[in-house]
């Protein structure tokens, strides 16, 4: 496959550091009753390795390569899927509570 | 073929984009329901984009370009098919071990990506990449053996835990072994390793993960599941470089360090180390070290109970994970609403771990619709329950354990549990006599302003309901 990009050692360093740092900050300033769903929703978001397997599964030459690519991507899907239902499952529940607010002053 | 490059490479950096815009929409409960849809567009066109592969396969993998492309589509829609439905259903109790299962198929699949790389046989491999591989490859594959332990256990599936003398050595040496296969594919055979040996690598870390996760407790569960996430998050971070894929590296290692914070978040509000969970044998000694509990257990009636809750001025309840195995949160609230009518103040009290993770509470409370501003953390609420006239415990226990605070040889020791003891009277909802999840006696069950109301926590309730109602309702 052409790649137009290569990422080589250093850049990829920095490429971790930075999406490190990111990954601390977004979760540092999280209330704590969102922790479930966030953990759920950073489950979510590794979903993303169903494209690497995609890839290695697209690619595959052999019946071995083709069996293990295909699991990838079954797993990988399942992942990215069921991190998705399930974390929307719970937001969905988390309502702003102003209605409830303005009834107990009244 | 360099423009569909081009247009792939734009697809993965719009998804990174979304992703963490979406994460950090997350962080706020306002637009967290926003944040995961944002995100979700990311992975849609992203797993779409990634379809145009097609257009730039390998020379050799050409000939089986028609049957790939197939596997991948069936692939695709059964694993997301089966997961749509299987989170779609999925009782918000038992959410944790869902999550754990799905976080598992994640690890499995950057392992399958590591393993099929290391299988490709015409590839020149250099030794940074492969070293990469090897490493995302191990923590993928104890990722997922540690999940899908974590998941049954969680499920009810595995009970109890499993030991054996000086299983730390052999864990150790398993753990070894599987790193010397590492290397020597790497070193000696140069990412060129009959697939036997790739085999029994992999192999080596599914035990690996499954002898680390196998003597862990099942309170400790959201721990442990918290790291698997971050294991996860970090073996796609790896295999992402391998495979020159920034979107899979951005998103692996914001996942990997988020992950890894909010497991020591975790941990600390359990006051113990991370190593102090995986590590030590947390429960066990539990019972050669338990002193004498002084007093008995007084029960009550649920009535009784109810009553004395409609007639006092501050009311905190604490529930806990019994609470929503008895699917009672719904009637607690329709109770809790009765008392606020009244003219009582109602306080939920939420410990950092009640539930089977951090926030589950949270999650389980917000299911039945109790607003936000009646449920307050351990830190906020603590204070206030030496003005409590009561305090009610449901389905709580190791959470409200003063033995946490007194009791050195307690293997809870240490643990911040919320005061419930303070309050002027205690009452705890429970099922029968049993022990917590860590399997530690309870000294408050016997404290002398404590009272137990035996029984379903939802038939108690409905109970609890009758006796206010019948009451208000009979003019007083």
């Amino acid at each position: 496959m052409d790649l137009t990009t290569t990422i080589t050692g250093f850049v990829a360093l920095y490429i971790f550091m930075l999406a490190a740092f990111t990954g601390y900050e977004i979760i540092g300033r999280v209330p704590a009753i969102l922790h479930t769903p966030l953990m759920s929703g950073s489950n979510f978001v590794h979903g993303i390795v169903v494209v690497g397997a995609m890839y290695a599964l697209l690619n595959a030459t052999s019946t071995a390569e083709q069996v293990i690519g295909f699991i990838g991507v079954l797993l990988g899907s399942g992942n990215a899927a069921g991190g998705y239902v399930v974390t929307e499952r719970m937001l969905e529940m988390f309502k702003p509570s102003d209605k409830n607010k303005t009834e107990k002053k009244a | 073929m360099n423009s569909t490059q081009l247009f792939i490479d734009a697809s993965y950096f719009a998804a990174a984009f979304l992703f963490i815009y979406g994460l950090k929409r997350m962080s706020s409960p306002v637009t967290a329901r926003s944040g995961i849809v944002v995100a979700g567009v990311g992975m849609l066109v992203a797993t779409l984009a990634s379809f145009l592969y097609v257009f730039g396969v390998d020379p050799a993998a050409q000939a089986h370009l028609t049957t790939n492309v197939a596997l991948a589509a069936t692939a695709l829609v059964v694993g997301t098919g089966w997961a749509w439905w299987s989170g779609k259903r999925v009782a918000m109790t038992a959410m944790p071990q869902m999550v754990a299962l799905y976080n598992g198929m994640g690890g499995g699949a950057a392992a399958a990506i590591a393993a099929v790389e290391l299988l490709r046989v015409n590839a020149a491999h250099e030794t940074v990449p492969l070293v990469v591989t090897i490493i995302g490859a191990l923590i993928g594959a104890i990722s997922l053996a540690g999940s899908l332990i974590a998941w049954a256990k969680l499920d009810g599936r595995i009970n109890g835990t499993w030991r054996m003398r000086g299983q730390q050595l052999f864990n150790g040496t398993v753990f070894l072994a599987t790193l010397v296969l590492g290397l020597y594919i790497v070193f000696a055979m140069h990412g060129h390793a009959p697939p036997a040996i790739i085999a029994a690598f992999f192999v080596g870390a599914f035990i690996f993960g499954v002898l680390m996760t196998m003597p862990i407790g099942g309170a400790d569960m959201p721990v442990v599941i918290s790291l698997y996430n971050a294991f996860t998050g970090l073996a796609v971070g790896f295999e992402g470089y391998v495979l020159q894929n920034p979107a899979l590296m951005i998103a692996g290692m914001v996942v990997g360090s988020a992950g890894t914070l909010l497991t020591l978040l975790m941990a600390k509000a359990m006051n113990r180390s991370v190593a102090n969970v995986i590590f030590s044998n947390f429960g066990v000694a539990g019972e050669e070290q338990q002193g004498e509990i002084k007093g008995s257990q007084k029960a009550a009636e649920a009535g009784d109970a109810a009553i004395n809750m409609r007639y006092a001025s501050k009311v905190i309840i604490a529930p806990g994970y019994g609470l929503a195995v008895a699917q009672a949160q719904h009637k607690l609230y329709e109770f809790v609403k009765l008392l606020t009518d009244a003219g009582v103040e109602v306080k939920f009290a939420i410990h950092p771990v009640a539930g089977r993770m951090p926030g589950h509470m949270n999650v389980l409370l917000a299911e039945a619709g109790v607003p936000y501003d009646m449920i307050y953390d351990l830190e906020d609420i603590n204070g206030e329950f030496k003005e409590a006239d009561v305090a009610v415990v449901i389905g709580a226990n190791d959470t409200v354990n003063p033995a946490a605070r007194t009791n050195k040889s307690s293997p809870i020791y240490g643990m911040p549990i919320l005061n419930v003891d303070q309050a002027r009277q205690v009452y705890v909802i429970k099922r029968g006599q049993g022990k917590g999840y860590s399997g530690v006696e309870n000294e408050l069950f016997f404290a002398d302003n404590t009272n137990l109301v035996y029984g379903d926590a939802q038939k108690v309730m409905v109970a609890m309901i009758q006796a206010v109602k019948s009451l208000d309702g009979g003019g007083h």
